[in-house]
């Protein structure tokens, strides 16, 4: 503590290294809490403190409330275990109230005034891009959980959850392969991620000298969905291939249920890479069945981590909670970074970064999964099917990890 | 575009979107009627409309709950019961937040949009704490989640004609009752003069309190309904605010004839241009659509010819 005071009160002075220098060998002591922490983050001998900065309050703790279970989750067993390098894990939790800008203002919060070692945090593509300069700035660490549509990488994120061509090629090369699909209809909420993710689906068609016979966007928030599915009716496509989110994805699946179109006919087939275990909560499982989804995790992964996962889970937040893909991966946050400040020895964020890349995780629920360099993780793609409990089957599996691409060449 | 299809294919598609221009319609109208009879007789820009509306969804939620929890033999009957509740309960909040709240606030008429949006905040969060921040799954019964087949290739849906029937209904109702029964009679001359109104012996605050009362119950029957075709969270509401407001508006705000023909114009407009374009694009031809006609004439499509005060 006492050379970081006099590093701070001498900082301009040209003798300011020697004196501290000289301090520091003196109170030997000190140097122990310095070397795990030399930049002045708050960690004591004894704890640790790190952020999460999710919405809980607006549009968003729809999806976001999930995330935050799983980061306390993992936070509650690393300090049963122990804690990160013998110290305790306190979190201090920030509302982004669904708002950007709020995001951004406590981030900075975060990282100046808490000064806290890592963060847990963002769902919405909007909202990391909102965090990422102060982030960058004050050389922060994010752990962002969400897939997203790629195109991003920074040094000072570590991206969690699928990039979109680890889940969208798979998915279609496993309808096209499996299920002979030649004709897909892609359709969208009107924003980055849909637009992003169609432009990669589109493109993998056109590869596969398949068609698209359709593509479609509708804003965010729309309810009524009764002229799209006419379309899809008169374009008779074999796949259509789904990332409406939100509140719309309830009123989508009921309508085409009303419409007389029996998702488990596969007539068409109807394969989404937004629809998790969550989102058939509010949709209900009765009036989705048969629908496929392409991402690395469900709740039903038969694997003994995701037992061990899913039974604390329920242990801690109740028999009825469901868990999705995002849930997940938002649990791998706290997990990847013990891992890497242990491989540093020190809750330097540029060792931690430095450590990063390599890192992996053999106890994650959704299997194995490794750190890229490109700060993105390996991870496996599966197809699941939706039974009428709301729970997906899971009917394919990828055979090896799938390398993270956030700039896929040939794809933009 | 629809060289590669024969003409019974065709026939059955513009049947079907036929339909499905008339379901959006009965929707506007639906949720547009609450809030034009609060917005038109009383001058209150009602902002929580939408709030009111999810909380006869989570009325729905809870009746349906009840019923497939303690008496499942009558799950598949629940809905009627589940649409009079939400009616009721959507009623008496009306009641008391008029009693509490905007009856303070007549004078100001700018400053209920305010309170009213301030309303619609602390009605997300209550429903956020008491339901979760997660939406909810309304189970409802077999029948209406099926389709009609007319024909071999033309289907109909069930909740459609189920929507339909309700907005008849309402619209009728509402029409009775204003243009045919003793309070309609005292709601119109309050509009038209609340002094005059309260010299000749009418209880203005009562028929301010069941005004604005009513307007938000037939919003809780709007939100029972949209379980069936929409979500239901803490905050779904907002996703029906913009156009029920655009079709209030666009209609003229005083005249309930007004808000039915703007919700038939909007409906079948939209639904035409999202089947030959792409939906994002058909919602701002839209919008650009009712701008228009709303700079050429600002007062609506119809305006009831009032003394200004």
């Amino acid at each position: 503590m006492l050379s970081n005071l006099l590093n701070k009160k001498l900082l301009s002075s040209k003798i300011a290294t020697a004196l501290a220098l000289s301090t520091s060998i003196l109170l030997s002591p000190a140097l122990q809490a310095d070397e795990a922490n030399s930049t002045g983050l708050a960690v004591t001998d004894k704890t640790v403190k790190v952020g999460i900065l999710h919405s809980v309050t607006g549009t968003m703790a729809i999806s976001e409330t999930g995330s935050v279970q799983a980061e306390k989750l993992a936070i509650d067993q690393i300090n049963e275990m122990g804690g990160v390098l013998g110290r305790k894990i306190e979190y201090i939790q920030e509302d982004g109230a669904s708002d950007w800008p709020t995001f951004a203002e406590k981030s900075k919060k975060l990282l100046v005034s808490d000064k806290v070692a890592a963060v847990f945090g963002c769902w919405t593509s909007a909202s990391r891009k909102a965090v990422l300069p102060v982030f960058e700035q004050y050389n922060g660490m994010l752990y962002y959980p969400t897939f997203y549509e790629g195109l991003e990488e920074s040094p000072n994120v570590i991206y969690t959850g699928q990039e979109a061509t680890q889940q969208i090629l798979e998915g279609i090369d496993w309808a096209s392969k499996t299920k002979g699909a030649k004709k897909f209809f892609l359709l969208g909420s009107d924003y980055i991620w849909p637009r992003t993710s169609n432009k990669i689906a589109r493109k993998h068609i056109d590869k596969l000298g398949l068609k698209v016979v359709g593509e479609e966007y509708y804003p965010l928030g729309h309810t009524q969905f009764n002229s799209v599915i006419n379309k899809i009716k008169l374009k008779k496509p074999d796949v259509v291939f789904i990332s409406v989110v939100g509140g719309s994805n309830v009123a989508f699946y009921k309508q085409l249920k009303a419409a007389g179109i029996d998702m488990s006919k596969e007539k068409p087939l109807f394969l989404t890479i937004s629809v998790t275990e969550d989102e058939i909560l509010g949709i209900g499982g009765e009036n989705i069945e048969g629908i496929y989804a392409s991402m690395k995790y469900f709740q039903s992964l038969p694997n003994d981590n995701n037992k061990a996962f899913v039974e604390a889970f329920k242990a801690k937040y109740g028999k009825d909670i469901v868990i999705g893909d995002v849930t997940q991966a938002a649990y791998l946050g706290p997990w990847l970074w013990k891992a890497a400040v242990e491989k540093a020895g020190s809750f330097d964020i540029d060792k931690v970064r430095e450590a990063s890349p390599g890192i992996e995780l053999t106890t994650a629920p959704e299997g194995y999964v490794r750190v890229h360099k490109n700060h993105h993780l390996w991870s496996k793609t599966r197809i699941g099917v939706a039974e009428p409990d709301g729970q997906y089957k899971v009917v394919y599996e990828s055979k090896e990890l799938i390398e993270p691409d956030p700039f896929p060449k040939g794809y933009q | 575009m629809f060289a590669d299809y024969t003409a019974a294919e065709l026939t059955s598609i513009f049947a079907m979107q036929g339909f499905a221009g008339l379901t959006l319609f009965s929707v506007f109208v639906l949720m547009a009627l609450g809030l034009a009879i609060i917005f038109g007789q009383m001058g209150v820009i009602n902002m929580a409309h939408g709030e009111f509306m999810i909380l006869g969804a989570y009325t729905t939620y809870l009746t349906s709950t009840l019923f497939s929890e303690y008496i499942p033999s009558l799950f598949s009957m629940y809905f009627f019961l589940a649409m009079i509740l939400a009616f009721l309960v959507t009623f008496a909040l009306g009641a008391l937040v008029e009693w509490a709240m905007i009856r303070h606030l007549y004078k100001r008429p700018l400053d209920t949009l305010l309170a009213t949006w301030g309303l619609s905040l602390i009605l997300q969060q209550l429903y956020r704490t008491v339901f979760g921040a997660r939406e909810v799954g309304v189970t409802l019964p077999d029948w209406v989640m099926g389709s009609y087949p007319l024909t071999d290739t033309i289907e109909i849906p069930i909740n459609g004609i189920f929507v339909m029937a309700i907005t008849i209904m309402i619209s009728v109702g509402v029409y009775l009752m204003m243009f045919k029964s003793r309070w309609g009679c005292q709601v119109r001359a309050v509009v038209q003069n609340r002094e005059m109104a309260g010299a000749v012996g009418i209880n203005t605050e009562k028929v301010d309190r069941i005004t604005f009362a009513l307007g938000c119950g037939i919003a809780g029957v709007a939100g029972s309904a949209f379980t069936m075709i929409g979500s239901t969270g803490p905050t779904s509401g907002q996703l029906y605010i913009v156009d029920t407001f655009l079709v209030v508006v666009f209609g003229g705000a005083q005249s309930l004839l007004g808000t039915i023909a703007s919700a038939f114009t909007i409906s079948q407009a939209q639904s035409t241009m999202e089947f030959f374009l792409s939906g994002s694009m058909a919602k701002v031809l839209t919008l650009l659509f009712v701008v228009g006609i709303l700079m050429i004439r600002p007062q609506g499509l119809f305006a009831l010819k009032i003394r200004v005060k």
